[in-house]
Parts: structure tokens; C-alpha cells; sequence
């Protein structure tokens, strides 16, 4: 398109991309495909009533090894890293010395000494080089750029996936291990970023094509672009980082307190030690210092809204700003997420988003707009 | 030659003499994706060429509509507000977004013809 298309990284599955008349643009670095000839709308009802795979090979893996990894791992995030069991999975995020959220990331736990970690596409390379100046004398941060990654979503994912790797339904929600799906050697995680049941797949580069032809070649299965994969999170509730989260932003701000777990809390055996414990563990303890919460909101009128648009209370006066926002696909209303003052974080509450210079009335909204489907047996 | 083409992807129809028929091109649904939602100018109100004339919005994207040619809008397609998809199916039919009583034919004459559109959507 632009000459600067040139300059973008590619995935491995790049011309497989351009073979299915994807259109790809632009994201995290590389030229990624944001839709299929079929359309954002028929992706996101394919991936909620059957199956999506999505190519998210921009995102950033990698392994920490060595005996003390786990515990150094925990000095980054507040996050319960050495009480996490092997074989299973867990969110967390990285923190910045005043508390604010450099990254979003899943940990798969291999093995005593061994943490498996992804990482988001625009925030890799600054997250490994802050993890290892961080933690690299005490444990070895090896990226793994030799790997793709697939997700698999939806309803009919288990199912199409079992009929490659018999026994991979077993799994469950944030557990993951090492399966050859049609003859290929993946690590596999039964997680994802839709709100659906579904799978993550990571494959070595060199197989990743010949692996997604293999899983398009199912029945239930179609590709999916990001901008479903952006719809679909909003309706489940999930935060997208550099939209929903970024460094001026707390945990507790974005409604993540359920991401650090008791022992790390006040209290807790292992309390704080992470960077912003104390801005952060403060917030936790006490929700009137908070000047902002994440909100779900809800639109009666077919108007989207989107980000930034600020919203304002009945008199007129701004009380916040949408951080994420579209025409739900799914409720056909338009739904967002938001940042709000405390006093109008609670659900029902009434504001009005700001479009053109109309007042758009929106509803605060208990989130995910759309339940969630996780497979947890 | 009574359609032509503006250089923001928008079509102007004068084969119906009391007033031009503007829509959005092929091109530009298709770059647009899914249409959801359409903000269409109020009938009386008056706009110069270029002017922000509406909004069409698909699930990933808004993106303004200009009017190509100064005048008045005197009808606009209540079948598209209630069905923004329209826009995609039949954008060239159906989905024409408003009518104009334009006041200087020059400007039409100025617009591109097919062939010139074609080559011009080719390398936007």
C-alpha cells in the first residue's frame, strides 16, 4: 500500500495470509491481516458460534530458565509465580516503579526452572530488555523468535482440534503441555483473548504454515482477522494494552486486582517486592485513593463510540474518557470501556460520550458484555 | 457522462436533473468493511465543496463524507440509516447516502470520469 509497508516485519504465515485474500495492514511492527474476504462481522459470529484461527506470531515468546527463575520472575510482577503449579498458566503484568503497567503477559509454568511467557507484539522488545536487566544475572531470558503463534477460538475449537491431537481436549482452562497436532510438535495452552474456549498454540516457524493449513482444513475452522480479534476481547472484557492499559495506569485503576493473588498483598507471605508494591498494594487496601476505574459501558442508541471520546456527567462536565469502544457485533448496541471518576463507576450509572458534539447517554456496564465460555471441566 | 467520481471516494450521480445522488464508491466500502452506522447531513442544510457532509462508520473505523460539488442537500436515504449495510451491498444502488441541488455544475465537470477514478483508487 504505502512504501513503508516495506519496512514491516512479516509472520511466517505471511503468504498464507495474502492466499487467503487477507488485507493486511500495519500493527506492532509487522503487516498483519486484519480482515478476510468474509468481513469483520462474519468473522466475529464464526469465532462465537464455531471456530476462528488467528495469527498472533507478532507477539512476543519467551523462556526464563534456571533454578531461581520463578523468584526472580516475582520481583517484576505482583503476581504469585512460585505457588503456581507446573503445568499451569496465569496472567500478569509488569510493572514500572510508580505502579504503572508496562505489559500484559501470560506465564506457563514448564517446570520448577523453566516459566514460559508471551508477551504483547509492541511491547516485546522493551519487556526483554527489561526483564533481563532486571533478572538476567539470576536466571537465563532466552526470546524465542523462531516460534509462531496461533490462536484458536471458539465453541467448536476443542472439538476440530481433537480430531488433529486426540486427547487435547483433556486440557483445561490455563493449563497447557506439549502435543503434535497433525504431526507437528507444539506447545499448546487451552486459553485465549475471545472469551471462548479455545486454544494457543505456539509451533516452530518453519512448520507454522503447514500446521494452519492443517487446522483450516477442519470443517469449523476459518481464518480471522485482528480487527475481530479486537471486537471479540472488547465484548468479553478483556483489556487491550496501549488502549486499556499503558505506564500511567494501575492495577487497580483498570480493575485488575484479581490478578494479584493474596500472598502477594498485604499479608500475604510473599507481600509486595515488586516494583510500585507500594502505590499499588496501597490501592489495594484502600479504593478511595483511586481518582479513576475502568468501566464497561453501554449505549441504548446504535451511535458507536469510540476512543477517546470524553464523556460527561448530566451537567455537562467531563468525567472521563473511553479507552476502547465499537458496535458490539454480538448485542448490535454500542458497547466501550472507559475510564471514569469514582463516583460514576458504579453500574447503572448514567453519562453521556461526547460524538461530533452530540451527547451519546451510555450506561455503566458490569463487564463482559458477552459471558464468558472458558472450558474449565 | 452523468456519474463521476471524487478524489474522497465518493460517487455524484446527475442522470436525475432536479438534484445529484451521492454515494460512496466500491472502493471505498470495501476499505470501509462491515458499515454499521451512518450520520447523514440534515435536508435544507447547505455545503460547500469539500465540506464534512457526514460519517460512516464500520465496526473498525469512522471516516467523514465529503460533499464533492457545492449546493443544498434536498433528500437524504432513510433506508440507508435504518440498514447502514446498504453501504456494502449495493453502494452504487440502494446505499446512496443523499441527494444535492448543486449550485455550480463546474465542479462536477471537474470531477474524474470512471477510467480516471479507477487508476486514481488503484494507487490511494
Amino acid at each position: 500500500m504505502t512504501a513503508a509497508a516495506t519496512d514491516l516485519k512479516t509472520t511466517p504465515l505471511h503468504a498464507l495470509h495474502l492466499e487467503l485474500g487477507a488485507r493486511m495492514v500495519p500493527f506492532a511492527g509487522y503487516s498483519m491481516p486484519v480482515q478476510y474476504p468474509a468481513g469483520l462481522m462474519a468473522e466475529h459470529r464464526h469465532t462465537r458460534t464455531a471456530a476462528g484461527l488467528f495469527d498472533v506470531s507478532h507477539m512476543g515468546q519467551l523462556r526464563l530458565t534456571g533454578a531461581d527463575a520463578a523468584a526472580a520472575f516475582e520481583t517484576l510482577i505482583p503476581v504469585d509465580v512460585i505457588g503456581l503449579a507446573v503445568g499451569k498458566q496465569r496472567y500478569g503484568l509488569l510493572l514500572n516503579p510508580e505502579g504503572g503497567i508496562l505489559d500484559d503477559l501470560m506465564f506457563f509454568k514448564e517446570s520448577d526452572e523453566s516459566l514460559f511467557v508471551i508477551v504483547n507484539g509492541a511491547c516485546k522488545d522493551a519487556d526483554i530488555a527489561h526483564i533481563t536487566a532486571h533478572i538476567g544475572q539470576r536466571c537465563t531470558v532466552q526470546p524465542l523468535p523462531e516460534r509462531a503463534l496461533l490462536a484458536l477460538q471458539g465453541p467448536q475449537a476443542a472439538a476440530a482440534l481433537a480430531r488433529l491431537a486426540p486427547g487435547i481436549e483433556q486440557l483445561v482452562f490455563m493449563t497447557g503441555g506439549n502435543y503434535s497436532i497433525a504431526g507437528t510438535d507444539c506447545f499448546v495452552t487451552r486459553s485465549g483473548y475471545t472469551g471462548e474456549d479455545g486454544f494457543e498454540i505456539s509451533v516452530p516457524a518453519r512448520e507454522a504454515e503447514a500446521l494452519a493449513r492443517a487446522l483450516l482444513a477442519q470443517p469449523e475452522i476459518a481464518p480471522i482477522g485482528l480487527g475481530a480479534r479486537n471486537s471479540l476481547r472488547l465484548e468479553a472484557g478483556l483489556c487491550l494494552y496501549g488502549n486499556d492499559l499503558d505506564t500511567t495506569t494501575t492495577p487497580s485503576e483498570a480493575g485488575l486486582n484479581w490478578a494479584i493473588q493474596k500472598v502477594r498483598r498485604t499479608g500475604g507471605a510473599r507481600a509486595g517486592g515488586f516494583p510500585g508494591a507500594e502505590t499499588v498494594l496501597a490501592q489495594i487496601d484502600d479504593p478511595t485513593l483511586l481518582t479513576r476505574k475502568r468501566v464497561g459501558l453501554i449505549a441504548t442508541e446504535r451511535v458507536p463510540v469510540r476512543e477517546p471520546a470524553v464523556l460527561e456527567n448530566m451537567d455537562g462536565q467531563p468525567i472521563g474518557q473511553v479507552s476502547s469502544g465499537l458496535l458490539s457485533p454480538m448485542l448490535n448496541q454500542p458497547i466501550a470501556m472507559a475510564y471514569v471518576g469514582p463516583d460514576y463507576a458504579a453500574p447503572g450509572s448514567q453519562l453521556f460520550a461526547m460524538v461530533r458534539g452530540k451527547p451519546v447517554p451510555m450506561q455503566v456496564s458490569a463487564m463482559p458484555f458477552i459471558p464468558a465460555r472458558y472450558f474449565r471441566g | 457522462m452523468t456519474v463521476k467520481y471524487s478524489r474522497d471516494h465518493e460517487w455524484v450521480d446527475i442522470s436525475n436533473h432536479e438534484a445529484a445522488t451521492v454515494g460512496i464508491t466500491l472502493h471505498a466500502q470495501d476499505a470501509l468493511g462491515d458499515v454499521v452506522f451512518v450520520d447523514l447531513p440534515e435536508v435544507g442544510a447547505t455545503f460547500a465543496q469539500g465540506e464534512v457532509a457526514g460519517v460512516v462508520e464500520s465496526v473498525k473505523a469512522a471516516a467523514d463524507v465529503y460533499m464533492p460539488v457545492s449546493g443544498e442537500v434536498v433528500e437524504v436515504n432513510e433506508a440507508l440509516r435504518a440498514d447502514p449495510s446498504l453501504a456494502n451491498t449495493d453502494p452504487l444502488g440502494t446505499g446512496w447516502f443523499f441527494r444535492v441541488r448543486a449550485s455550480d455544475m463546474t465542479q462536477f465537470d471537474a470531477l474524474m470520469d470512471e477510467p480516471g477514478y479507477a487508476e486514481f483508487a488503484k494507487g490511494a
